[in-house]
């Protein structure tokens, strides 16, 4: 088999090559220097670096929070890109290019308003001060910036697979006795279903890198609301430039597998829809 | 269950939205204008410029190029491409400044060959220009690779078959082809650059009115309790993002009925 298929058009060595020099210099060569850098720990003083107490409790913090925010957001994106397909309402187109807001939004910008907002003083953390319920400074803190961080994900996600949703097999499945429930559950839900896993991986591999918003709602407290990628600043800042690659290696192994499986999510979803 | 979903967005979108302009404003204009005129800001909004006009072009380039490559030729290994082009999605942004650290920085590869001759990458402008860079790669490439598949190769092919050469193809028939899905990667591109935090906080040093982005800017500020400078100059960066969601929506429909006009075909 031939490395390309015959074309008249010109230019392909060219585009090709540029960007395979480009990506290589800015990216591919980069990162492996992290890996050739670990390579000259030994495995056990690997593994001990990337298992110490303080370190696995940023790992428990870091996807605990991540996972809970993907989670919010799949519950919730999905009712936001429901309400943008199907309702009217003034001002929606306004409401469906703010969603997008995270994106936009500097993650700086991000964390301190969200911080301003979930003190104990702020305009939303004073209704919970008097229930005992601290926000900012706290894990709960973190878990409120990544779920502002993710929420566009699972709306951009939905919203196309919805809008190309025929409604006739909902009206016959009420027709057919169905109730709204049954509805949701039999009909709409599966037809979502790839989209909505689709949107909640890259929310939450969003989430588990994510470092500008969170560092200042989090108070980074060492065991209690440290995230792992403050605690790879800290040990750059520290001069541990050991500790801080195999942090981020641990963090780049990671960030492969969600890519892998969040390209296997796209196939599936594709799959289905030409199935349809 | 519209009320619910508007509940959710007022709660994590528009009020903290509306908080940074309170904020900011709050101390009145006097102080907002005193923040954002500071010979530091002024630096800081310079530098930002400066590394988005260097990483926004270069990244055009790129994603025409791998477009190019990937849209219009069928090869070996293409899905491999696409996904490494959106590799520095997925990466942390620290980790995203830490692999430049780890190779220009004095403890890193070329570090003591940089330092003999006096090169500064980390803790300098170059550093921040390349920790842009990379957060915004895939940006216009991940824009333009469906549009180009989705348009085909029939017009190029017949501009080619016609007597035109590979520049006259591309400048005349294939650009104008595409011009919105550019300039859409293009704003997001943009905002990103101009916005980035994590990547550039790790290479920067934070040197006050030499190596401080407005993020950087926002985040000195805020550590020195000074709160209303801090949320003023957030206001500008706030304001960005809502020029570039304006914007963006425009570019969108056009964007839309290109893709539309072009099925037609």
């Amino acid at each position: 088999m031939k490395f390309k298929q015959h074309s008249v058009l010109p230019g392909f060595n060219l585009a090709l090559g540029f960007t395979l020099l480009y990506l290589s210099l800015i990216v591919l060569i980069p990162l492996s220097a992290s890996f050739i850098r670990t390579a000259g720990l030994t495995w056990p003083e690997f593994w001990t670096m990337v298992t110490t107490p303080r370190v696995l409790a940023s790992y428990r913090l870091t996807f605990g929070a991540s996972f809970a925010a993907a989670l919010v957001n799949a519950v919730f994106g999905l009712l936001v890109a429901w309400v943008l397909v199907r309702y009217r309402f003034p001002g929606k187109k306004l409401v469906d290019a703010l969603v997008d807001l995270p994106f936009a939004l500097p993650t700086a910008v991000a964390g301190i308003a969200l911080t301003a907002l979930y003190a104990g003083n702020g305009w939303i953390g004073q209704f919970f001060e008097p229930l005992g319920i601290k926000i900012a400074f706290t894990p709960l803190g973190v878990f409120v910036a990544l779920t502002f961080i993710g929420l566009p994900f699972v709306v951009r996600t939905v919203q196309p697979v919805l809008e190309d949703m025929e409604t006739e097999l909902e009206e016959a499945a009420a027709t057919l006795g169905a109730n709204r429930f049954q509805t949701f559950s039999r009909i709409i839900f599966p037809t979502v279903l790839p989209a909505l896993m689709t949107g909640f991986a890259l929310a939450f591999a969003r989430a588990i890198g994510e470092y500008g918003s969170v560092i200042f709602i989090a108070g980074n407290m060492p065991m209690i609301s440290e995230i792992t990628p403050l605690l790879i600043i800290t040990k750059l800042e520290q001069y541990d430039y050991a500790g801080a690659t195999a942090l981020a290696v641990v963090m780049l192994v990671i960030s492969f597998i969600m890519l892998l499986i969040i390209n296997f999510l796209q196939w599936w979803g594709r799959r289905r829809s030409a199935a349809i | 269950m519209i009320g619910l979903a508007l509940l959710f967005l007022t709660l994590f979108l528009f009020v903290p939205l509306i908080s940074v302009f309170y904020e900011a404003l709050k101390k009145g204009w006097d102080v907002y204008m005193a923040a954002i005129t500071d010979p530091d800001a002024i630096a800081a909004i310079q530098l930002t410029l400066t590394a988005a006009a260097i990483a926004v072009p270069l990244n055009v380039i790129f994603g025409l190029a791998a477009a190019w490559a990937i849209a219009k030729f069928e090869f070996r290994g293409k899905s491999v491409l696409i996904t490494l082009i959106d590799l520095p999605f997925s990466v942390s942004p620290v980790v995203s400044g830490l692999i430049y650290v780890l190779i220009f920085g004095l403890q890193g590869w070329l570090g003591p060959w940089l330092a003999e001759h006096d090169v500064k990458i980390i803790f300098a402008v170059p550093g921040i220009v390349l920790a842009t860079i990379f957060v915004t790669v895939p940006f216009i490439a991940r824009e333009l690779i469906p549009l180009m598949q989705a348009q085909g190769t029939e017009e190029e092919e017949a501009a080619v078959v016609l007597g035109a050469s590979g520049w006259q193809t591309f400048l005349r028939v294939t650009l104008p082809n595409v011009k919105w899905g550019v300039l859409y990667g293009t704003i997001l591109c943009n905002a990103r650059a101009m916005g980035e935090f994590g990547a550039v906080s790790v290479v920067s040093g934070h040197i006050r009115g030499s190596t401080n982005t407005l993020p950087l800017h926002v985040e000195i500020l805020y550590n020195e309790y000074n709160f209303a400078a801090a949320f003023a100059v957030a206001s500008l960066l706030a304001l960005l993002a809502l020029i570039t969601l304006a914007l963006k929506t425009f570019v969108e429909s056009r964007n839309k009925q290109q893709l539309e006009n072009t099925n037609e075909h």
